[in-house]
């Protein structure tokens, strides 16, 4: 009977232990095999030794293009949302009346961005006679060839990206209620201004949760695929062709699968690389109020 | 005190310019991010010239063509079959992960066992573990059982719990909950189920409506899953379906068209969200859920 009882816990987590062997655990190996490979889905697999990754580095600068524009791509969207986010959140943390029609109207664009609509309407506004255009000549500018030249491509899906700030805000508004108000009021006794209060007092005391958005939100944006598969396709000139819509391309249009298998390990080890460096320099900079790390 | 007054006026003055400041910059930016979302409801009613001519959000005409139009679509089949799709994969996604990942944050939060901090470890490095990575292989599983276009592939890995945030939320939830209530009800003569289902499911309600809503507006966004494994047409889910009205072959979009039929999908989440946004919000805050 005791032993029963000893194992019952294991007995909850069985589908999830199935589950974590054969979705995550056994193509997690197989994607790491299969890129050592030639596999093309017509003859069976051979194994290459490292010819994906020395090709993918010396004779592919397609894709080693898509790494930098998929970096340009985070470096792009990341701090500006997290900016965006972090400051709505500290107007929103004042008492203002009203406040929950304004947190759900800025939580929206989170709700409905990922989206295939949003992705297809956003391709409409910013198309050469698109409403974004439209008010540019409204007050007197020339359109702008938006999704014609490679850097105003870039812009128009990362500020898609950047749009969807609402669910970052959210985390960061449920931060900053758990600071204590004492602490406000000891600092304004003191003659502490506005701004000397938030980046004193506020921006140290959230760190942990700037720390947990900044990883999150990176992960995301390094892998994002939706934005230029949809409204870019990759162009033009590969100017938006991130990494994951090429993995796409070479794995489910041409077929290479051993060699899109090389070009996900790669993107992995990235993120896995910054995560770490994340990880490993958080101590330097987030506060954990019980004095604990991470 | 006559200065003081003057000066208590003073500080009374400059808050509630502070406070109106505020409004005016919350207002500006809210209105600045959601007028596409108003423009394209108005636009969905406009001929595909007024479209192109005019910022008005209120359309000259309201024309329901570009809605009946784009219901039909240029295919054979209409948006209710793809609604229909869409829902035959979303629901049971929703049932099976609210399931399993209750099951399983159970497991973890309430039994001790061997290797118990190893597997909790496991779980949340998940969490991080791109999905990039896992792809491939997966499509060769499933093409190997020949499940490819079908709904098996998008639905499957949810009976197994394989949502590491939704366990993660319910564990640091279940964790909350003294165990004061567990052990008065195995002197009841309960046994664990029973405490699960009996006591710590209502108790867990609230979170697990989180969990479904977002496990539905995940899914109902998913578009590279059913990309990669559905192929024909009458199998389609909303969202490829939508992709296939911007890509007509003729090279002309009825942008009414399209419009139209974007907003219609829109409004599933839509509707789910302005009548449980409080859920949403209160979920994210707890959970600490990513969007």
């Amino acid at each position: 009977m005791k032993k029963i009882q000893k194992y019952q816990g294991l007995l909850y987590l069985t589908p999830w232990l199935i589950g974590l062997l054969v979705f995550t655990i056994y193509p997690f190996v197989s994607s790491l095999y299969l890129s050592f490979t030639d596999y093309n889905l017509l003859n069976r697999p051979h194994f290459v030794g490292f010819a994906n990754y020395t090709k993918l580095f010396t004779q592919d600068p397609e894709f080693m293009n898509s790494l930098w524009k998929t970096l340009e791509y985070t470096l792009l969207t990341v701090p500006p949302q997290l900016l965006f986010a972090l400051f709505i959140a500290f107007i929103l943390n004042f008492k203002l009346k009203g406040i929950n029609l304004y947190r759900t109207a800025y939580y929206i664009p989170s709700i409905l961005g990922g989206n295939v609509a949003i992705a297809v309407l956003w391709r409409f506004l910013f198309s050469g006679d698109g409403l974004i255009n439209q008010i540019i000549t409204l007050f007197g500018g020339s359109p702008i060839g938006w999704l014609s030249n490679g850097f105003t491509a870039m812009i128009v899906i990362s500020v898609l990206r950047i749009w969807q700030f609402g669910s970052a805000m959210v985390i960061f508004l449920a931060a900053l209620k758990e600071i204590p108000v004492e602490l406000y009021e000891a600092a304004q006794v003191d003659g502490a201004k506005k701004w000397t209060i938030f980046f004193k007092i506020t921006v140290p005391l959230i760190t942990p949760t700037i720390f947990f958005n900044l990883v999150m939100q990176m992960v995301n944006a390094l892998q994002e695929f939706n934005a230029p598969y949809l409204i870019t396709a990759g162009g033009p000139a590969k100017a938006t062709n991130l990494t994951s819509l090429l993995i796409y391309n070479n794995a489910f249009k041409f077929f290479r699968m051993g060699y899109a298998s090389a070009m996900s390990w790669i993107l992995f080890l990235i993120i896995m690389v910054l995560t770490i460096m994340m990880f490993r320099t958080s101590n330097k900079w987030v506060y954990y109020s019980d004095g604990g790390n991470a | 005190m006559q200065q003081a007054t003057a000066m208590n006026n003073q500080i009374k003055w400059r808050r509630r310019l502070n406070s109106g400041v505020r409004y005016v910059l919350l207002t500006a930016v809210a209105l600045i991010m959601l007028y596409p979302i108003l423009w394209l409801f108005g636009a969905s009613f406009k001929s595909n010239a007024e479209i192109f001519s005019s910022i008005s959000f209120w359309p000259k005409s309201f024309d329901f063509t570009p809605y009946v139009k784009g219901w039909r679509t240029g295919t054979e089949f209409t948006f209710t079959t793809y609604f229909i799709n869409t829902f035959k994969i979303v629901i049971p996604k929703v049932v099976f992960t609210v399931v399993s990942c209750t099951l399983t944050a159970y497991g973890f939060a309430r039994f001790d066992f061997p290797g118990k901090k190893i597997l909790f470890g496991l779980m949340l490095s998940t969490l991080f573990l791109p999905a990039v990575v896992t792809r491939i292989p997966l499509y060769l599983f499933w093409r190997n059982f020949g499940m490819l276009d079908s709904y098996v592939p998008l639905i499957a890995n949810t009976v197994f719990a394989a949502e590491p945030f939704f366990v993660f939320m319910l564990v640091q939830f279940l964790r909350s909950v003294p165990r004061d209530y567990d052990e008065a009800a195995t002197i009841d003569g309960c046994n664990s189920f029973q405490i699960l289902i009996k006591i710590l499911l209502p108790i867990l309600k609230p979170s697990l409506v989180s969990v479904a809503l977002f496990q539905f507006i995940w899914s109902i966004n998913d578009f590279l899953s059913p990309l990669i494994y559905i192929s024909s047409v009458q199998k389609y889910p909303i969202a490829i379906a939508l992709k296939m009205a911007i890509d007509t072959s003729s090279g002309v979009v009825a942008w009414n068209q399209v419009i139209a039929m974007s907003l219609i999908s829109l409004l599933p989440s839509i509707i789910l969200f302005f009548t449980t946004s409080k859920q949403f919000v209160e979920g994210m805050a707890t959970g600490g859920i990513k969007g």
